[in-house]
């Protein structure tokens, strides 16, 4: 993979393994539920097992009987809230959670007690004691026919987007255009499914709790614990160190997490609760359903007249929270027409959430593949077709990129790929059994940053140790914030200690919308230029440094010395300077927040994604051998984890795309699958070769490092490019995700 | 997960002895049982631990050849050690690739030969405590026929189930007659043709084999087929590994002059029981082994089939997935 090594940083680029890996592989890593914690009492959550009405009894004698319990916890006797039911801070920040508040149920699964004990077996086995008896009602299950919910609540797009958008007239575009598609794609639900599931162990000492969460973020954690419960912020002290994947489930602090902080103060004791897998169907969200009804206009010249990109997604009972699919389709292509909107539905379900590129990943697969549809329509190569209405200015504000190398990456694909030698024809490729196709489409996602802050201290034997709460969810923060400290510092990265995952180290945001390199990353650069910058300034005010009179600016560090650009023989190391002044670590913080450049610019990661699929033409059966990827993402921190979390999304992407969809019985409201035998995920079988390369990208302005987020693009355009392929293979569109055999035999 | 309480066996006598009380269940290689206790489907009240009934009895965990030139498969031989024995490869290749094509790497390696033929459905109703399943809870109903049914079953179905069983090694099992033996608390010994092992659901989902309480499978023979060598197991699912079958066929084929002299035809991923399809085979019989008879085997096998809302496009992908079989077989 390529990169963008800025001459003077030796470390920032490269293909540098993890910091942590070893403590991963050896079992060092402590995950949260690994937190030792003495005297920790085990928690297990009762679920509901009706979609909708109301608990009617729940008799828990049985259980409170049973062996080692110490408590169990029902909407009878759970101790009231401040804020009762309501959220404690307005979603998505809080979430309208299953607090034992009230009686009501809203879907199946849906928490309604916890059973605490001194064992997880013994929590378990008094937890299947406990009978519970409703007063059902007919739950919503069908988008087709449930109720509207407005769109103007929790689920508002993210960032300043608005729900809808029109530009030009689309009815005239439309009207002008020589060729006309309309489609509607759907994209099912989805469950997150990380490998650590969910985890809390919530630990009172008077006021103060500690809180060891898995955790996306730790710093909004803390604020909406807090306020749930009532105690000042600075009492609340979140700790994650490591996150077994969390894919936007672990963005919020859900039900099990909250109930968990109330039974330890209930109990007196310091509670566990690890989530089942079957209670992460449902409980910590997930992706929801969405119908999207797309109308494209071209002229028989490719020029796109119209775009239209409408979205209804499902919500839950308890929240209006939205899926933008459609608010990548604004930027996309330059039609002078076009609309946006997104409606919402409300069905028994859990409350969907943030998941890996909420809005573009369903979003890109149904405009993605509409525009393969208008090329087919128009006899036009995709690319082709996409390259005449490239946008060169944001095609909805009309503001310039910050920078936008889609163009690159189609050309470089497309070579890769060797897409010049393919035939057009649906079914023109075949081998033997096999139908072959190839199908490639585009890949975006926005750049975002939020305020961040850092800590970086230099000590006096020249290593340094640099802290931002931040977390790793196991993208490989430690590891890029390691190299960017190692950088700014002039040392290598061996020197530098750096540590996160604590609310007791400086304030970070949400590992949400692929921002922690950017934010968390410009900080950590921060702090540790301003560390840098007070040892350059002692040596340069130290009448018995060679450095002694020199300008701030000719100093350079590598290696740790400190020397003159202008005079290289001028030199001595961080630790000489300490050692004359005093001896004491050097200290600095830094916090960086992002500038107008979002005001000014149109800031977005581009890529294009090929696939190639084999179809078999009497069994369905679809494996893809290759996928090939280009993505225009800025600067790259590390080549090595760069590529892995961008192969992840791609992995993510044909999970999406071929087989993931959580069931949801249309009687009952179960959720039917909920396993990982039965949600299926692409197993080492089902991922093929994959390509992963960026093209070299400089953006000055995005944030102090020039790096995008890699988090989701990875996911966005695969599902399309995948659907595409099969169109190409088999000469069957299928707009319905996931495409299982059935929907092509 | 209710408590149990836990008992290693050291002998069959022992074993067999311990398994004649009530609510008593034995555990092998345990990947299916110990599941299900997790998810409270199977709640025993006492487990006698089999594993270790080799070191009384070697062949229990072996796989040994029979006089008249079939194999004798011990029943606590584990699938992986079965499907990798030279002589199940050369002798009945159908075997062994019915057991590689099944669950994942760790699980065939702790697996059992009687395990798994006894094991249960994977129809998430049954699994799910909380909705109403016949086989789990008879006379609550059956949650998938008018449910999520995508993965169900479309023939020897019931209007009381309509589970799929799960196992691709009894398929190829049933294709090749194989006898399963059992001993009783008792010492006595007899014989199940393993067409007469699995039940239909009928009235009565609940009742799954004709193993009587407290019986133990000791060994699965398969007896001699002259051309048990000319045999494959198909298998069609949702990814490319670990996971169930929607469809699946396990085909054996005498060939004398291009004309098929004898045909073995079982069905996987859409039978209530590993589905032995005569039809099938009748239709073969006599005919030129080619995509007409193949066809015509196909439609045979699939014409009585009952499908539900979710699992029609299974009665096309099994035809297809049989008629596949019978080409590659053949080459």
């Amino acid at each position: 993979m390529s990169n963008t090594r800025a001459k003077s940083a030796p470390s920032v680029g490269a293909p540098m393994n993890r910091v942590d890996g070893r403590l991963k592989v050896t079992g060092g890593a402590r995950y949260t539920a690994e937190m030792p914690v003495a005297n920790v009492a085990h928690a297990v959550m009762i679920t509901s097992t009706i979609a909708r009405g109301r608990v009617a009894t729940m008799d828990v004698a049985a259980a409170r009987s049973a062996p080692g319990v110490i408590a169990v916890l029902t909407p009878e006797n759970a101790p009231k809230l401040p804020n009762g039911a309501k959220p404690a801070l307005d979603p998505p920040a809080g979430r309208v959670l299953s607090l034992l508040q009230d009686d009501l149920v809203h879907y199946n699964g849906q928490p309604i007690g916890l059973v605490v004990a001194d064992t997880l077996e013994h929590a378990t086995a008094a937890a299947a004691l406990v009978r519970t008896t409703y007063t059902k009602q007919r739950p919503e299950l069908d988008m087709a026919t449930a109720p509207t919910a407005p769109t103007t609540g929790s689920g508002k797009p993210a960032g300043k987007e608005p729900v809808a958008t029109t530009r030009g007239d689309f009815d005239a575009g439309l009207a002008a255009a020589d060729v006309r598609a309309e489609y509607a794609y759907t994209t099912p639900f989805e469950q997150h499914n990380p490998m650590e599931l969910h985890a809390t162990i919530a630990q009172w000492e008077g006021d103060h709790l500690t809180m060891y969460e898995s955790s996306q973020g730790i710093f909004p954690a803390r604020k909406v614990v807090a306020k749930t419960f009532g105690v000042p912020p600075e009492n609340v002290r979140v700790v994650c160190h490591f996150v077994g994947g969390g894919f936007g489930c672990k963005g919020s602090v859900w039900s099990h997490a909250m109930l968990a902080v109330m039974a330890a103060r209930e109990v007196g004791r310091p509670v566990k609760v690890v989530l089942t897998r079957r209670q992460m169907f449902g409980p910590v969200g997930g992706r929801p359903r969405t119908v999207q009804h797309i109308t494209l206009g071209a002229k028989k010249d490719g020029t796109l007249t119209a775009i239209r990109h409408v979205s209804t997604s499902a919500t839950s009972e308890l929240e209006e929270w939205m899926e933008p699919s459609a608010v990548a389709t604004r930027m996309l292509y330059a039609a002078p027409n076009a609309v946006t909107d997104h409606h919402l539905v409300r069905i028994n379900m859990g409350t969907p959430t943030f998941m890996r590129a909420p809005g573009e990943a369903s979003g890109t697969f149904a405009i993605e593949s509409a525009m393969d549809e208008m090329a087919y329509a128009l006899h036009m190569d995709p690319i082709a077709f996409r390259l005449k209405n490239y946008a060169e200015k944001d095609a909805q504000t009309g503001k310039r990129f910050s920078s936008k190398s889609l163009r690159e990456c189609y050309s470089a694909g497309a070579e890769k790929f060797g897409w010049p030698r393919r035939t057009m024809e649906p079914r023109s490729m075949r081998d033997g059994d096999a139908l072959i196709g190839w199908g490639m489409a585009t890949a975006t996602y926005p750049t975002r940053r939020s305020p961040a802050s850092a800590s970086a201290r230099i000590l006096p034997d020249g290593r340094a140790w640099v802290r931002s709460g931040s977390q790793d969810l196991g993208t490989g923060t430690y590891t890029v914030m390691t190299q960017v400290a190692a950088d700014a510092l002039g040392i290598s990265p061996e020197r530098v200690r750096f540590e996160l995952g604590d609310t007791e180290m400086p304030e970070t945001p949400v590992s949400g919308g692929s921002q922690t390199a950017a934010s968390v990353g410009s900080a950590v650069n921060a702090a540790a230029l301003a560390a840098r910058g007070k040892v350059v300034q002692l040596a340069i005010e130290d009448t018995q440094s060679p450095l002694y009179g020199a300008s701030a600016d000719d100093v350079r560090v590598e290696n740790g010395m400190l020397r003159l650009a202008s005079n290289p023989t001028k030199a001595e190391s961080y630790g000489a300077v300490i050692a004359r002044n005093g001896g004491q670590p050097i200290d600095a913080e830094a916090t960086e927040k992002p500038g107008a450049e979002a005001e000014e610019l149109s800031m977005h990661a581009f890529g294009a994604v090929f696939t190639e699929v084999r179809v078999d033409h009497d069994l369905g059966t679809i494996r893809v051998p290759r996928v090939i990827a280009v993505y225009g993402v800025g600067n790259v921190l590390n080549a090595k984890t760069a590529r892995s979390q961008l192969m992840g999304g791609l992995v993510y992407g044909i999970g999406m795309a071929l087989m993931e969809e959580t069931h949801i019985d249309p009687n009952l409201g179960r959720y039917v699958n909920a396993s990982l035998e039965e949600y299926h995920v692409p197993v080492n079988a089902d991922v093929p070769s994959i390509d992963v390369s960026t093209v070299p990208e400089t953006d000055t302005r995005v944030n102090p490092l020039g790096v995008k987020g890699i988090g989701e693009i990875g996911n966005t355009g695969i599902t399309a490019a995948l659907a595409n392929a099969v169109f190409h293979a088999t000469g069957k569109r299928v707009r319905d995700l996931p495409i299982t055999l059935d929907k092509v035999l | 997960m209710i408590p149990f309480d836990y008992r290693l066996a050291a002998s069959i006598d022992d074993a067999t002895r311990a398994a004649s009380a009530a609510d008593t269940h034995y555990v092998a290689g345990g990947t299916n049982l110990i599941d299900l206790m997790k998810l409270d489907v199977e709640t025993p009240s006492h487990l006698v631990d089999i594993n270790a009934l080799d070191r009384e009895t070697a062949s229990l965990a072996q796989v040994t050849e029979l006089p008249g030139g079939g194999l004798r498969l011990g029943a606590l031989a584990r699938m992986s050690d079965v499907a990798w024995n030279a002589r199940v490869r050369e002798l009945f290749p159908v075997v062994s690739q019915s057991l590689l094509l099944a669950a994942s790497g760790q699980l065939r390696n702790m697996a059992s030969m009687g395990g798994n033929i006894l094991q249960r459905t994977r129809c998430p109703y049954f699994r799910d405590t909380a909705t109403p399943c016949n086989k789990r809870e008879p006379g609550s109903g059956c949650s998938a026929l008018h449910g999520f049914n995508r993965t169900h079953a479309v023939l020897g179905t019931s209007e009381h189930c309509i589970a799929t069983h799960p196992s691709d090694f009894a398929v190829a099992l049933v294709a090749l007659d194989a006898i399963v033996h059992v001993r009783s608390a008792s010492g006595g010994e007899r014989t199940i043709p393993i067409g007469e092992f699995h039940l239909l659901p009928g009235a009565h989902p609940e009742h799954e084999t004709s193993l009587r309480h407290g019986e133990l499978i000791t060994a699965i023979d398969i007896p001699a087929l002259s051309f048990g060598n000319r045999s494959l197991y198909l298998k069609v699912r949702d990814r490319a590994s670990y996971a169930f079958a929607l469809a699946s066929a396990a085909v054996a084929l005498d060939l004398n002059d291009g004309r098929i002299r004898a045909a073995r035809v079982a069905l996987g991923g859409v039978g209530t029981k590993p589905w032995r399809s005569r039809e099938a085979e009748r239709a073969l019989v006599g005919k030129t082994a080619a995509p007409a008879a193949f066809q015509a085997a196909a439609d045979a096998a699939l014409r009585e089939a009952v499908v539900h809302r979710y699992n029609t496009f299974k009665v096309k992908l099994a035809k297809r997935t049989l008629v596949r079989a019978l080409t590659q077989v053949m080459a």
